[in-house]
């Protein structure tokens, strides 16, 4: 056991004297989520807009007025038939199409009932989400302030409808996604970089040669990133809780665990990544080209699956990252528990283990 | 006759096309210095390697005190301290940490051995916190030894522990090898430089994956077989080439200021070969019989 | 020897600082044409830096320091010009074949295209390397790279050329076959500066100086040295001027 404590000492040294590696695992999980998070939820503001008004009364002029006097918005277009709306987005830099009904005010007075459909370009999924946002919410203080007049109740029914990308990905997609990437880094990458060095310094050898059986040497090298990694994922998930609001339906300790199981598996990827390397750069290549880039393409983190070729579904569907994702999603965002996301669960623990026998076999207790 | 300490018989190691070693043997005794010595690309990295259990030999087998390197490699790496070609060492941990790491991997500590490396660790306890990346190559090649021999082993296995190390580390070092040897350690080591024979108690001589000779050095200079002259003369260049003309001389070799030159059939008349060259335009001709040393017979083994 | 008189390196009070650090303290020597020159001390006794500094790379905080006749302030590229280069590792590209290495570095010395290849033709037919011509840097041995690593460094007739450890690791046959190039060219009039901290390989030179903490310590005929320091070879003279040093 000493012998282990004094192994895992020594891991910690390497890591904690390296300022690149250092910098690798703190710096980088907080740029990349601070980043993303900016990027992504940056404050709107002259927002171009067209507007579909049917109905031309003084409700609706009041409405737009609101509208445009907020300053996020500002009009490009008054638009006057169906046809135009598909050009309006088409051609110009118009983010979002706002439609009256006809016969907008009568319907109030009459029905005490009216809709406003807002259509938002979603192929920017996130300015989309904060338009849509943002317009309802002014339409919603229009429709309070009417009411506190003390007039007769009515309602204002604003149907969002987002174009071009349903699902609105990216909005909270970044946070499981930057996770994924982050976690596959620092245990995949990291790892297998620290066993390659030990074989590129020599230093190997003289382990081999040494009564240290091949597990205590694994081990040891891979526990301190088990560790790094866990506290990356709670700094990942404490930034994207308390600076971009990313809700936390589902039970924390259940995504901790699925999170750790996450973190095993790049850890087996990253032992047998350096079974077959004989160098840091051959390490570092293979984690990045096989590794890194499909987890940002085609876990579903950047590009949406359902737009990609059949060829490249299938590769993604073989994706641990893809799976991760989706549980990370669900746990977070619908509060899921195990009963929803026990099949991608099921995948993971399956590859985790398969890579782990991979690379079991393939350790050498020689040099060749 | 002492216990057996390395037992090779035939061994062959083959690396895809490249034949590394083409059939070694060899038996070095408990407690004896024995130098494998020869140039880059003899084979010696791939014998050492064969030896300490890190690579399998294409043919032929070896014992490690009667253990098979090849089916007993666990017992072997309990006993055995070995330091690869270069001072395989971490370079971001300092001194004190490599010893200690070393020690813990070996299942012992710094203290229960101290008595071993004391001589040669007490050299670089100054510098114990700086790490051994900083180190100069006397440092780093003293603290390898040290953490080599931390655990006590019975045999250590150097592999070419002295190139890269200037002079007086070099000297250093072999004084200490001579002194653990004393203590009953079996040591096996490479070099490169055939001046470092004389240190060893037998050596075998290695050039392209062959052993040509295994002697005590002092044996292998005696069979040297036939006289050897050094001469030279105020043009170097010129004396080579126009030796080499001479029908009745055999081999010339520079030999640092010296050229060193045998003749074919073994006599040579000193003032007439002196009055030859100055027919030649030579001058400042110096011209006396040597005793030849390993580096003389490494190149005649060569030539054989 | 065909030995000139001429100086064509000289070096009065060369002094180079890195911070406080003093690399090179004070060097005073001259280096004569045709002559084999041992620049010997240590790892980290500062040769590197005086390599650096006579092959023009860096320049140093004092003294006067003339290579070929050009100041190496400057006529930087002057100096370049007429100096060879050669390190035991870095010298050729494994993956080219030997006539293309040959070619190549003619190439980066300007040298007109019909001069390269009859060079490049009678180089090979020199060294005894026609039937190889097309093989890859790497799959020769170790001293045939040397020589054609030596051979490249002087293709353009530098008037000196700095080797770096040049023989390290080959065997002693082949060792000697590579001092007899240095030889050769040292009897054609081009300078050879050897830096090295293998003592053997001064017993080649026909004078070397023995730097030890960025001073020169000695510098004689390798005979003399040994003469002065009562020692056998020059491994002895370099541990007894360490030791000196150390009380």
């Amino acid at each position: 056991m000493s012998r282990f404590i004094g192994f895992v000492k020594k891991e910690f040294s390497h890591i904690f004297r390296d300022y690149r590696t250092m910098l690798i695992l703190f710096g980088m999980p907080v740029a990349q989520i601070l980043i993303f998070g900016y990027v992504v939820s940056n404050e709107i503001k002259d927002i171009k807009i067209a507007i579909y008004d049917k109905s031309k009364d003084n409700v609706t002029q009041e409405i737009t007025n609101k509208i445009l006097s907020s300053g996020y918005f500002i009009i490009d277009k008054n638009i006057d038939n169906d046809n135009q709306v598909e050009d309006a987005f088409k051609k110009g830099n118009i983010r979002e199409v706002i439609i009256f009904e006809p016969h907008f005010a009568e319907k109030l007075e009459r029905e005490g009932k009216a809709s406003i459909q807002i259509l938002a370009d979603a192929s920017d999924a996130n300015t989309a989400n904060i338009v849509s946002n943002y317009t309802s919410a002014i339409i919603r203080t229009y429709m309070k302030n009417e009411l506190m007049k003390g007039e007769l109740p009515f309602v204002i029914d604003t149907k969002v409808q987002i174009l071009y990308n349903k699902e609105l990905k990216g909005v909270y997609m970044f946070v499981p996604g930057t996770m994924a990437l982050i976690l596959m880094l620092v245990s995949a990458m990291m790892t297998s970089i620290s066993i390659t060095r030990e074989k590129e310094m020599g230093t190997m050898e003289v382990l081999l040669v040494s009564p240290l059986r091949p597990m205590p040497i694994i081990l040891g090298k891979v526990i301190p990133y088990v560790g790094l990694a866990f506290m990356n994922a709670l700094v990942i998930i404490a930034l994207s809780y308390f600076v971009f609001d990313m809700p936390m339906q589902g039970n924390l300790t259940f995504l901790l665990l699925e999170t750790l199981l996450f973190i095993l598996m790049a850890l087996s990827l990253g032992i047998l990544i350096s079974t077959v390397s004989k160098s840091q750069m051959m390490a570092m290549f293979i984690s990045m080209f096989a590794l890194m880039l499909p987890t940002m393409l085609l876990s579903g983190f950047i590009f949406p699956i359902e737009n990609m070729p059949k060829i490249l579904q299938w590769l993604s569907s073989i994706m641990p990252a893809r799976y991760f994702i989706v549980i990370v999603k669900n746990i977070m965002i619908k509060g899921s528990g195990i009963l929803v996301v026990w099949k991608e669960t099921l995948y993971l623990t399956g590859i985790t283990i398969l890579f782990l026998v991979i690379s079991i076999k393939k350790f050498k207790v020689r040099l060749e | 006759m002492n216990e057996i300490a390395v037992e090779a018989k035939g061994l062959k190691k083959t690396y895809e096309k490249v034949d590394a070693v083409k059939g070694v043997s060899f038996a070095i005794p408990k407690g004896e210095l024995f130098g494998l010595i020869g140039p880059d690309g003899a084979g010696k990295t791939s014998i050492f390697r064969i030896l300490t259990t890190l690579i399998l030999p294409t043919e032929g087998k070896a014992e490690i005190f009667g253990n098979d390197v090849v089916k007993d490699y666990k017992k072997i790496r309990n006993n055995i301290g070995y330091m690869p070609q270069r001072f395989s060492l971490y370079q971001d941990l300092s001194v004190e940490e490599n010893l200690n790491f070393f020690a813990r991997v070996f299942g012992t500590s710094v203290q229960e051995n101290y008595d071993l490396i004391k001589d040669i660790y007490i050299q670089i306890e100054p510098f114990k916190n700086r790490l051994a990346g900083k180190l100069s190559g006397g440092m780093k090649q003293k603290l390898a030894l040290s953490c080599a021999l931390i655990h006590s082993p019975d045999i250590l296995i150097l592999d070419e522990p002295t190139t890269g190390v200037d002079a007086v580390s070099r000297k250093e070092f072999w004084e200490m090898l001579i002194r653990l040897k004393q203590k009953g350690i079996t040591i096996v080591v490479s070099t490169p430089y055939m001046d470092e024979a004389n240190l060893c108690d037998r050596v075998a001589l290695i050039q392209d994956g062959r052993i040509m000779k295994i002697d005590k050095p002092q044996n292998i200079t005696n069979e040297f077989g036939r006289k050897l002259w050094a001469i030279k003369s105020e043009n170097i260049y010129k004396l080579i080439q126009d030796l080499r003309q001479f029908e009745f001389i055999d081999t010339v070799y520079p030999f640092g200021e010296f050229i060193h030159i045998t003749s074919k059939d073994n006599s040579m008349d000193i003032n007439s070969l002196i009055l030859l060259l100055k027919n030649n335009n030579h001058s400042k001709i110096e011209m006396l019989e040597v005793q030849p040393n390993i580096e003389d017979c490494f190149m005649e083994l060569m030539n054989n | 020897m065909l030995k000139q008189t001429e100086n064509i390196i000289e070096v009065s009070n060369l002094v180079k600082k890195f911070g406080n650090f003093t690399a090179n303290d004070d060097l005073t020597f001259d280096v004569k044409q045709g002559e084999i020159f041992g620049f010997l001390g240590a790892n980290g006794a500062g040769k590197t830096t005086t390599l650096k500094i006579l092959s023009g790379l860096s320049y140093p905080t004092s003294g006067k320091v003339k290579v070929a006749g050009f100041d190496v302030y400057r006529e930087r590229e002057k100096v370049k010009k007429n100096i060879g280069y050669m390190s035991q590792k870095f010298s050729l590209y494994d993956d080219l074949t030997v006539k293309e290495n040959i070619r190549f570095y003619g190439g980066i010395y300007g040298l007109p295209g019909k001069y390269i290849k009859e060079k490049t033709d009678e180089l090979l037919r020199r060294l005894k390397m026609e039937n190889i011509k097309d093989s890859l840097i790497k799959s020769l041995p170790l001293g045939w790279k040397q020589k054609i690593a030596f051979s490249v460094a002087i293709f353009h007739n530098p008037g000196i050329v700095f080797l770096d450890e040049p023989t390290g690791g080959v065997d002693p046959i082949t060792r000697r076959d590579f001092w007899e190039l240095i030889y050769e060219a040292s009897y054609s009039g081009i300078t050879v500066f050897v830096t090295t901290h293998y003592m053997d390989e001064a017993e080649y030179c026909d004078r070397v100086s023995i730097m030890d903490q960025g001073r020169i310590e000695a510098m004689d005929t390798p005979a003399l040295l040994k003469k002065q320091y009562n020692a056998e070879n020059m491994d002895e003279v370099f541990i007894r001027i360490a030791r000196k040093q150390q009380l």
